[in-house]
């Protein structure tokens, strides 16, 4: 099962080798990690996705996070209400008569070109987990020659 | 002040009176202002020593050990050290140089990224780029090792840094916004835990390391004498509870006593004290206890429901919330059937082994060894079975008189942990229980014990094979001793060149004798007791059985 939990983590150098070292180290999976600054300069906040079998497992991880000396709090999203959101940019093949096709899916769905040249066109889209997910299927019928995405960000409510 | 002065500047406030360690290229300015300044510094023979000569002062005095190597090799020869005080919750302090800071990453010699090396062997690790952190770093450091769940820090001092100015403010408090320990308990979950031990029949104390670094065992022994529960003690808690008591059933486990096992796989209730459910105890963990409560009391809330699922967690100090539970304790459970039951599997399943004439039996030397001292000894083991039986033919008496490697199981650690235990308890009679293998693995430390009078008592039990790897080859891989038939140099004449005195023994009758003159030497003491080659380890716990499922080849 696929859980969200952010980590506030001192802005200190090797703290992100710490907490992905005690990911390794222990054997769990990260689906996906976003860092940043926050508004003190002092402080990283660390969105993850972790892929874990059961609770105990997500209850380990959390425990084993909060034992890093650099990590002020970690936040379990999974009872939470919350806010997520990730965004991609999708390279795929386009030609000019796609264009009203490609509109629908924005209007029904998420996304929109931010570029294009000759015969591809970048697509940029902020959105949540289903969102994201629905858009994609959509684009592949276009062909998806390159994806990026951020991993999933997360803020309670 | 320069950095390398800061460094035992800080260290001496810190508490710091000895550091074991070896000199390198990168420590220079540290052992320029060493040489003069009022620490002891105890010179090992190898880095490893040194690490597990601090570790061993730990145990001994429940101080922060501290020890001091160069940057690359020297670093790297902590490393076992370090991991071995980190899987049993030592506070240490490591430090090591570094090449100087604008050659970082540059592959420069003797560099090697020793944060990151050990980062997941450490409790935290700093590398300091600027003089001005230093006093501070060190002030976190110690405070880091020494509280919460203790454990080994690293500070990684580059040489520069060693060598450039500031000025010396040493921190009187440290605060650290995202550390902070819990140690007092829930008073709720005390009140529900005194209620399930009261309403208990068959209650079992499960004591751990966590009593010694708590400073609990006294609080332990009221509480056990209050609810009139026997106490089994993982190998990490071996003198936290009185061996000698008559609710004491000894260590459980792997190579515990049987009634221990019994006991605990039966009971209705495990109080569990600062110990982890440690897979050497559990055995098959969906066979363990299947009729227990588990009141589980640790400071690290990791431990708690990692293996073993618990009804009650207590997160906090032992000895900060024993006492308090002792209170809530309105009525003691009656547990006298379930003592009856207790005291016949004692009597049933004795600890025993088979006397053969003149033949050497390592139980018997530790029964003379026990006789002789009375618990009144700190007792350093290797690992192995020589350190097995240790843990089941002596009885110890009061918190650090057990100094052994427990989760690491590293061999070599015994000999420099003893000459560290002797260090910090000169009024002790040390020893080290030790096998031909492990011994040889340290060996180069008797230079240390012998140039610092150091005088700890190795007692070697030479079987001529690495015995406990040959007595799984013997129970599981069909007697087929691959590479465990090991030799030794002679022993007598070896510590004889080191200035140093060796004792042979090869019959019963001069195991008294021998002891006796070891301790009665001003000096350090190689015993070479020739026991008997393939002796085993009785009871034994196959790996992945239940723990009531012993083998026992002398039943």
């Amino acid at each position: 099962m696929r859980h969200t939990i952010s980590v506030l983590v001192e802005n200190k150098f090797g703290v992100l080798a710490r907490v992905a070292g005690l990911f390794s180290a222990r054997g769990y999976n990260i689906a996906s990690l976003a860092v940043s600054e926050t508004l003190d300069p002092s402080i990283s906040y660390m969105t993850m996705v972790v892929e874990v079998k059961d609770a105990d497992v997500l209850e380990q991880i959390k425990k084993q996070l909060n034992k890093l000396i650099d990590v002020i709090t970690v936040t379990d999203f999974t009872k939470r209400e919350h806010i997520d959101r990730e965004l991609v940019l999708a390279k795929i093949s386009y030609a000019a008569k796609d264009k009203a096709k490609l509109e629908a899916i924005f209007n029904k769905f998420v996304g929109k070109i931010i570029h294009h040249k000759e015969d591809t066109a970048i697509i940029e889209a902020v959105g949540n987990a289903e969102q994201i997910k629905l858009l994609l299927e959509e684009l592949s019928k276009f062909g998806i020659k390159e994806l990026v995405r951020t991993g999933k960000l997360a803020i309670s409510n | 002040m320069i950095g390398a002065r800061i460094l035992l500047e800080s260290l001496k406030r810190a508490g710091v009176e000895v550091i074991f360690g070896y000199p390198g290229g990168q420590v220079l300015p540290i052992f320029d202002q060493l040489y003069d300044f009022d620490i002891k510094f105890i010179l090992t023979r190898h880095e490893q020593g040194a690490a597990h000569a601090a570790d061993g002062f730990s145990r001994a005095t429940g101080k922060v050990g501290v020890c001091l190597a160069t940057s690359g090799p020297g670093a790297t020869n902590l490393v076992t050290g370090i991991a071995n005080a980190y899987m049993d919750s030592i506070p240490m302090v490591a430090i090591t140089g570094q090449v100087g800071t604008h050659l970082i990453g540059n592959d420069a010699f003797q560099e090697a990224d020793v944060t990151g090396i050990t980062r997941s062997i450490t409790k935290h690790n700093f590398l300091v780029k600027d003089v001005k952190d230093l006093s501070r770093t060190i002030a976190e450091a110690f405070y880091i090792a020494s509280s919460g769940r203790p454990g080994p820090v690293l500070i990684d001092i580059p040489v520069d840094v060693q060598r450039a100015e500031t000025e010396f403010i040493w921190p009187e408090k440290i605060e650290i916004r995202s550390y902070q320990p819990t140690y007092s308990g829930h008073p709720g979950q005390i009140k529900k835990a005194a209620k399930l031990i009261s309403s208990a029949k068959k209650p079992i104390i499960y004591a751990g390391g966590g009593i010694i670094t708590s400073g609990a065992h006294l609080e332990l022994r009221r509480l056990a004498e209050k609810i009139q529960a026997p106490v089994t003690t993982t190998f990490m808690g071996l003198g936290s509870f009185p061996g000698t008591h008559k609710l004491s059933l000894g260590m459980l486990g792997m190579h515990g006593t049987a009634y221990a096992n019994h006991a605990i796989m039966e009971s209705d209730l495990i109080i569990a004290i600062g110990a982890r459910f440690d897979d050497r105890v559990t055995g098959r963990l969906d066979t363990f206890a299947p009729y227990a409560k588990v009141i589980h009391i640790d400071i690290d809330p990791s431990s708690i429901s990692k293996n073993v699922r618990v009804d009650i967690p207590i997160v906090g100090d032992a000895k900060n919330i024993i006492g308090p539970l002792l209170k809530q304790i309105k009525k003691a459970p009656d547990t006298q059937s379930w003592l009856k039951t207790v005291e016949a599997w004692k009597k049933k399943h004795p600890l025993k082994y088979k006397h053969a004439g003149e033949f050497l039996k390592p139980q018997y030397i530790l029964e003379q060894l026990w006789d002789l001292t009375k618990g009144d000894a700190v007792i350093c083991t290797e690992v192995g079975q020589s350190q097995m039986w240790a843990c089941q033919w002596y009885k110890y008496l009061a918190p650090r008189t057990f100094i052994s490697s427990g989760g690491l199981g590293t061999m070599g650690f015994g000999f420099p942990a003893a000459i560290g235990a002797k260090v910090g308890r000169p009024d002790k009679e040390v020893f080290n229980i030790a096998g031909d293998g492990s011994i040889q693995m340290n060996i180069q430390e008797l230079a240390t014990c012998v140039a610092n009078k150091i005088n700890v008592k190795v007692l070697i039990f030479n079987n001529g094979f690495l015995g406990m790897v040959r007595q799984w080859q013997e129970l599981f891989y069909k007697k087929r001793y691959s590479y465990t038939p090991i030799t030794s140099p002679d022993y007598v004449k070896l510590a004889a060149s080191y200035g140093a005195l060796g004792i042979r023994v090869t019959k019963k009758s001069e195991v008294r004798k021998a002891l006796e003159k070891a301790m009665r030497a001003d000096n350090t003491v190689f015993v070479d007791f020739r026991i008997e080659p393939e002796e085993n380890v009785w009871p034994m716990v196959p790996a992945g059985q239940a723990i009531n499922k012993m083998i026992d080849g002398l039943a």
